[in-house]
């Protein structure tokens, strides 16, 4: 399986995804904003970053970057796309995903290992967790609030959208502790915190049994492995 | 040459952190009479000749589509500069 990364002006994460994307065991793809070229891959990940320097707003000129035409037709064909933090405001920008992501309520830059509650897994990237599960990966960011109007939060939480839920604490003011979400279709998914920092042993975030352990970020990875054997 | 200003404000029911800031620093300085501050974002674009109906129906569409997010933030104005109120279009 080849999993795409694009790379946008101001991605920082793009080559920690290809790392988790080669560490789950499929073969990483470096895609550029500026092409209409998807490279036939079969999955596509938008990394973390600042891309365009957060102009106008997080995410908001990336989403509209060439590359994005092609993302979107795809994702709407059911594609598997995840948007990790930078990534998740992109889906959102690009109306992939519903809601907006706004600066966090206490204004400070937040990077800590984050709990979370996986809320879903009919995800082509959440498939390999089981609901309730409690996962540890990074968090880092400074517009991490997720907002949105409450019919729109009903329908999430009706729906089954929500994806991930932060535990112990809200570390950016989103509303109903909202980390993560999917599509509809299961094939979209985004998140402000970054499972491709928690996939090896050594660099990860510490465990009970040992320091930098934790792997709970491959999952995600080894997800849509799964999700393209299936199908 | 004419210019279009676009202004945009993060919507009054959400938190505006860096206003809030701002607000912070205001009251330590003794300006206590200062309630609230709110930070928003003008845009000026700059456009050949004369500014006419089908171009400002261009920019108001531009102004919801991509110069704001109507999720978090609303368009208070597009107007031409220089127009005064009464030149304004919303």
């Amino acid at each position: 399986m080849r999993v795409g990364v694009v790379t946008f002006p101001g991605s920082l994460d793009d080559r920690d995804a290809q790392r988790a994307v080669r560490l789950a065991g499929a073969e990483p793809v470096a895609l550029w904003h500026g092409t209409h070229d998807l490279d036939g891959v079969d999955a596509i990940v938008l990394p973390g970053g600042f891309s365009y320097g957060d102009y106008l707003r997080c995410g908001a000129i990336a989403a509209r970057s060439p590359i994005m035409a092609e993302v979107i037709d795809a994702a709407n064909s059911g594609m598997p796309v995840l948007g990790i933090c930078n990534g998740f405001q992109i889906l959102v920008e690009a109306h992939l995903l519903p809601g907006g992501l706004i600066r966090n309520d206490h204004g400070d830059f937040i990077r800590r290992d984050q709990r979370l509650r996986v809320e879903s897994t009919d995800s082509a990237w959440t498939n390999g967790f089981t609901v309730g599960q409690e996962i540890t990966i990074p968090l880092k960011n400074g517009e991490g609030g997720f907002i949105a109007d409450e019919p729109t939060l009903d329908r999430l939480e009706g729906e089954g959208l929500v994806a991930f839920r932060y535990l112990d604490v809200n570390p950016n003011g989103s509303l109903r502790d909202i980390a993560g979400l999917r599509n509809e279709r299961g094939n979209v998914v985004g998140l402000m915190p970054h499972p491709e920092h928690a996939v090896e042993p050594g660099f990860g975030p510490n465990t009970p049994a040992a320091m930098r352990s934790g792997v709970d970020g491959l999952t995600f990875f080894t997800s849509v492995l799964k999700q393209s054997v299936l199908n | 040459m004419s210019t279009i200003v676009v202004e945009v404000m993060p919507k009054a029911e959400l938190l505006d952190p860096a206003g809030k800031a701002v607000a912070g620093a205001l009251h330590r300085l003794g300006h206590e009479h200062i309630s609230d501050v709110r930070i928003g974002k003008r845009f000026e674009l700059h456009v050949d000749g004369e500014v006419d109906a089908e171009l400002m129906a261009t920019v108001e569409q531009l102004a919801a589509d991509m110069l704001s997010n109507g999720v978090i933030e609303d368009v208070i104005s597009v107007h031409v500069s220089g127009a005064g109120v009464a030149g304004e279009t919303r």
